[in-house]
């Protein structure tokens, strides 16, 4: 174990340790844009800074080894001067949109200028525009707001392998681009939307969720994807008693199977919840057409036929298919009923299929 | 599984996939493959008739002639025996039946196999080399390796293989099946099968009967029932007269659609639960609204035996009523009374008959789920089966032959076709044709063809052609494609428009499984125009 002290406060940490950890254990709220738990560390952002008494300049934390014996200032003049000027910075190339902007409320460069009261950019003026239409029905790129922490490029080279993005070109002219700079769709993209898992800014957001919510108005309730069987958790973004969106749960505690990870179908494959065709009234077939009836009709309707066919024609003249996308509670209610009520073991689903 | 999705990540040295496209399927435990490769340099062994994508990073892959698993595994075997690769401990205290196995193991040397699999004797032996000779080597298959006459065969034989290599009991080993949906694990643990109630109790053992009978209060039938396949040649014959179908789509995923669509129209009666109204319900004399997931509350169990929880996040849509409610109802109106509070409660009764399902409670899975079996509220769970013995005791090694796959290609249907799965979709696709972002990216089936035989026929890419089978036809978009050899084409299930079940064979299952073999059967391809 070391030991330094940070902000005044003495903390032991293990050798290793980065100094952005050890603050965090010391209950600083260190700023950062590019860090992120489970990706390869980029250093780039700069909004990490702490002063370290006796060094020349400022330490960015998140790729600083803690040392021992170091007394370390989070919120100095100086490091608050770096960080302001950092958010200038960014904000002279970043699109301010706040009011329409789908990361409104939940965008870490807005909470930074917010904590440092930054409000515009000294550094403003003509640049290079960077967002072009990406006609995928998935992803919106809009690069004007992109900050260049390149999160997007880790998690879809770390995460998902998949490698379909990359910084190019450089200086002011740098920008998140496909190789040849075309479309997602015609790159090795698999649109799992990792990159907007990640994104700390608005600059990659889901466009099946545009317009539907904001991520303060939306309550997240955690559940199990739908779709395959590798069981991945997710959070169902509802408001209003609708489901408008599809976020990760980055903790490996609440997500153990794919930590926050997700696939197309899981991520942007969740309005089928809100169409217009769902069933909302059960239906009797009657002189060849399904019309609509009560519950309590289809359901007496169903009995007496069901009852009927048994007296006639034995219960295993009946049989149940159940379902490998309902619950376990109601999988064992189908095979309960078709066994104890029907009074036949033919029940079966689709695991062949 | 075996064992755990975690541990193709971390743990398994070498990873063999046969018969399951990961990436497209099961997305993200391809990409936990993918890391493991890149990261830990884990070994990778792909065989698939396709050239998938996880065989772009393969050390070996295998492109074999879709139906000839056994003869690929089985030389591979060949191999582990001749050049002593057998894990000689483990056969000893863990298995048995290895003499009467090995023996037929002989003749199925890679050079002699070569011309059935079409695979290079090289690659076989370097394949089986890595496998055998890594510190832990998973084995993980999909429905290209069950889906075929000899589907229990192929599955078989993947066990003597990690049998024979010890890769069994421990982390990163095993023999992973990865289940296509999402809670197919469950359906079959809660005893949604002709043959078991929950936890594959058997229905035919007298003292699981009388458990159950006690439990539920009626007299129960010892008699095994009809699988799904079964049921609808049954209803074509027209001995099953009703059938009460929960969330799912036969008229979309059975084999010989045609025949499926007789056979519903044969019934007498027939009732479909379900969020919209599929191909299935219009051919329904009553529908229910059920709800979708985000609706209700309960469980799942995922493909590595992990139950967890599914959350209600809204109410159900006017008008509709969550699935086990509507069973509660049907059941109290056929006077057998049926009322729970909740799916927990629920749940508690099927702890109480479901040994493998009783240690583990809502509570306990409130934040992360839990691997069955989990016979106490003590009991972690078990993420790796069999680490001290089997289910038997010893792990039994089976004699298996290979055979030739049901219908192959002749002079009128020259090529074999294969149907699977697209990453953009979902089964019958009733919920992902619906979703406006993955219908509009993939809105048409596609059908593979191999430039060679797509040259041979004048066909382009993009062109609508002809795919005829013995049991139908269907006019699909070609894709011209040289992820596939000349001789074998590919499509998806999901789409209704171009439904490849019109295409598939009803007649050739597996005699123990009674699955179909969606991935062979002889076909023709015809220009249109």
């Amino acid at each position: 174990m070391i030991s330094l002290t940070i902000d005044g406060k003495e903390v032991q940490v293990p050798k290793g340790t980065m100094l952005l950890e050890a603050c965090r254990i010391a209950g600083a709220d260190i700023p950062t844009l590019c860090y992120d738990p489970d990706l390869k560390l980029a250093g780039s952002c700069r909004m990490c800074v702490v002063e370290a008494k006796g060094r020349r300049n400022l330490l960015a934390t998140c790729v600083t080894p803690a040392e021992n014996g170091m007394e370390i200032h989070t919120e100095s003049s100086d490091v608050i001067e770096a960080r302001k000027i950092i958010l200038e910075l960014l904000l002279s190339r970043h699109k301010l949109e706040c009011h329409t902007c789908e990361s409104d409320g939940d965008c870490k460069l807005q909470d930074y200028c917010y904590r440092y009261g930054v409000a515009d950019s000294r550094f403003d003026g003509e640049g290079p525009h960077f967002t072009k239409p990406d006609p995928n029905p998935f992803i919106m790129r809009d690069y004007d707001k992109c900050i260049m922490c390149t999160r997007c490029v880790r998690a879809c080279d770390e995460i998902t392998g998949a490698l379909a993005i990359n910084i190019k070109d450089r200086g002011h002219h740098a920008k998140i681009s496909t190789a040849f700079d075309g479309n997602l769709a015609d790159s090795t993209c698999v649109f799992c939307g990792q990159c907007i898992m990640v994104c700390p800014v608005g600059a990659l957001t889901s466009k099946v969720s545009a317009g539907k919510g904001k991520p303060y108005q939306t309550e997240k309730v955690v559940t199990t994807c739908t779709y395959c069987g590798t069981g991945c958790t997710l959070a169902l973004n509802v408001k209003g008693d609708k489901v408008v969106g599809v976020t990760s749960v980055r903790d490996i505690e609440k997500s153990p199977v794919n930590n926050g990870a997700l696939c197309v179908k899981g991520r942007f494959g969740w309005d089928f919840i809100n169409s217009d065709e769902r069933l909302t009234t059960p239906l009797i077939r009657e002189n060849g057409e399904l019309r609509q009836a009560s519950w309590d009709e289809a359901l007496d309707y169903t009995a007496s036929r069901l009852k009927g066919i048994k007296e006639k024609h034995g219960a295993d003249s009946i049989a149940m298919f159940t379902s490998a996308r309902v619950t376990n509670e109601e999988n064992y209610l189908a095979q309960k009923f078709t066994r104890a009520v029907l009074g036949t073991n033919n029940v079966d689903h689709c695991a062949r299929l | 599984m075996t064992n755990t999705i975690g541990e193709l990540e971390n743990d398994a040295k070498a990873i063999f996939i046969i018969g399951t496209n990961t990436t497209e399927n099961h997305p993200v435990i391809g990409y936990k493959i993918k890391q493991n490769v890149r990261r830990n340099g884990a070994k990778l062994i792909v065989a698939d008739p396709r050239r998938i994508e996880l065989a772009e990073m393969a050390d070996v892959y295998m492109q074999f002639v879709p139906g000839t698993d056994v003869a690929l595994m089985n030389s591979m075997m060949n191999v582990i025996l001749n050049e002593d690769l057998l894990d000689k401990e483990f056969i000893a205290n863990r298995t048995e039946g290895f003499e009467d196995f090995k023996a037929i193991l002989e003749k199925y040397t890679p050079e002699a196999m070569e011309k059935v699999t079409g695979v290079p004797a090289e690659d076989v032996r370097k394949a089986a080399r890595i496998y055998a000779e890594s510190e832990a080597a998973a084995i993980c298959y999909a429905m290209g390796l069950t889906q075929h006459s000899t589907g229990t065969d192929n599955v078989k034989t993947a066990c003597n293989l990690a049998l024979m290599t010890g890769n069994l009991g421990r982390p990163g080993t095993g023999v992973n099946p990865l289940r296509g949906q999402n809670n197919v694990q469950g359906a079959c643990d809660m005893g949604g099968l002709p043959n078991v109630y929950t936890a594959y109790q058997n229905v035919t053992v007298e003292a699981n009967q009388e458990k159950f009978e006690k439990a539920w209060g009626v007299k129960l039938s010892n008699k095994v029932g009809l699988t799904l396949t079964e049921a609808i040649g049954k209803a074509h014959h027209g001995e099953l007269k009703a059938l009460y179908v929960l969330g799912e789509n036969p008229m979309m995923s059975d084999p010989d659609l045609q025949h499926v669509e007789e056979a519903l129209e044969n019934l007498e009666f027939l009732v479909v639960q379900d969020i919209f109204l599929t191909e299935t319900a219009q051919k329904a004399d009553v529908v229910f609204p059920g709800v979708t997931f985000a609706e209700k509350d309960g469980t799942f169990s995922n493909t590595e035996r992990r139950v967890q929880r599914v959350r209600r996040a809204i109410n159900p849509i006017e008008g509709a009523r969550c699935d086990w409610q509507i069973i509660c109802d049907l059941s109290t109106s056929m006077g057998y009374a049926m009322s729970y509070d909740s799916p927990e409660e629920i749940f508690e009764e099927i702890r109480s008959l479901t040994p493998s399902y009783a240690g583990i409670t809502y509570d306990r899975i409130d934040v992360t789920g839990i691997h069955w079996p989990c016979p106490t509220v003590e009991h972690p769970g078990t993420p790796i089966l069999h680490r001290e013995k089997f289910n038997r005791g010893l792990g039994l090694f089976h004699v298996v032959e290979y055979k030739e796959a049901a219908e192959l290609p002749d002079e009128e249907y020259p090529l074999i076709l294969s149907t699977g799965r697209s990453l953009f979709h979902y089964h019958t696709g009733t919920m992902t044709r619906r979703s406006s972002g993955l219908d509009a990216h993939k809105p048409h089936n596609e059908l593979e063809i191999n430039p060679i035989d797509a040259e041979k026929l004048n066909i382009m890419d993009n062109e609508m052609v002809k795919v005829v089978t013995r049991r139908g036809s269907i006019d699909i978009k070609a894709k011209i494609s040289d992820i596939l050899e000349p001789g074998v084409i590919f499509t998806t299930f999901h789409f209704a428009e171009a439904a490849a079940n019109r295409l598939t064979n009803a007649d050739s299952l597996d005699p123990v499984a009674k699955i179909p073999e969606y991935k062979v059967c002889a076909a023709r391809v015809e220009k249109i125009s």
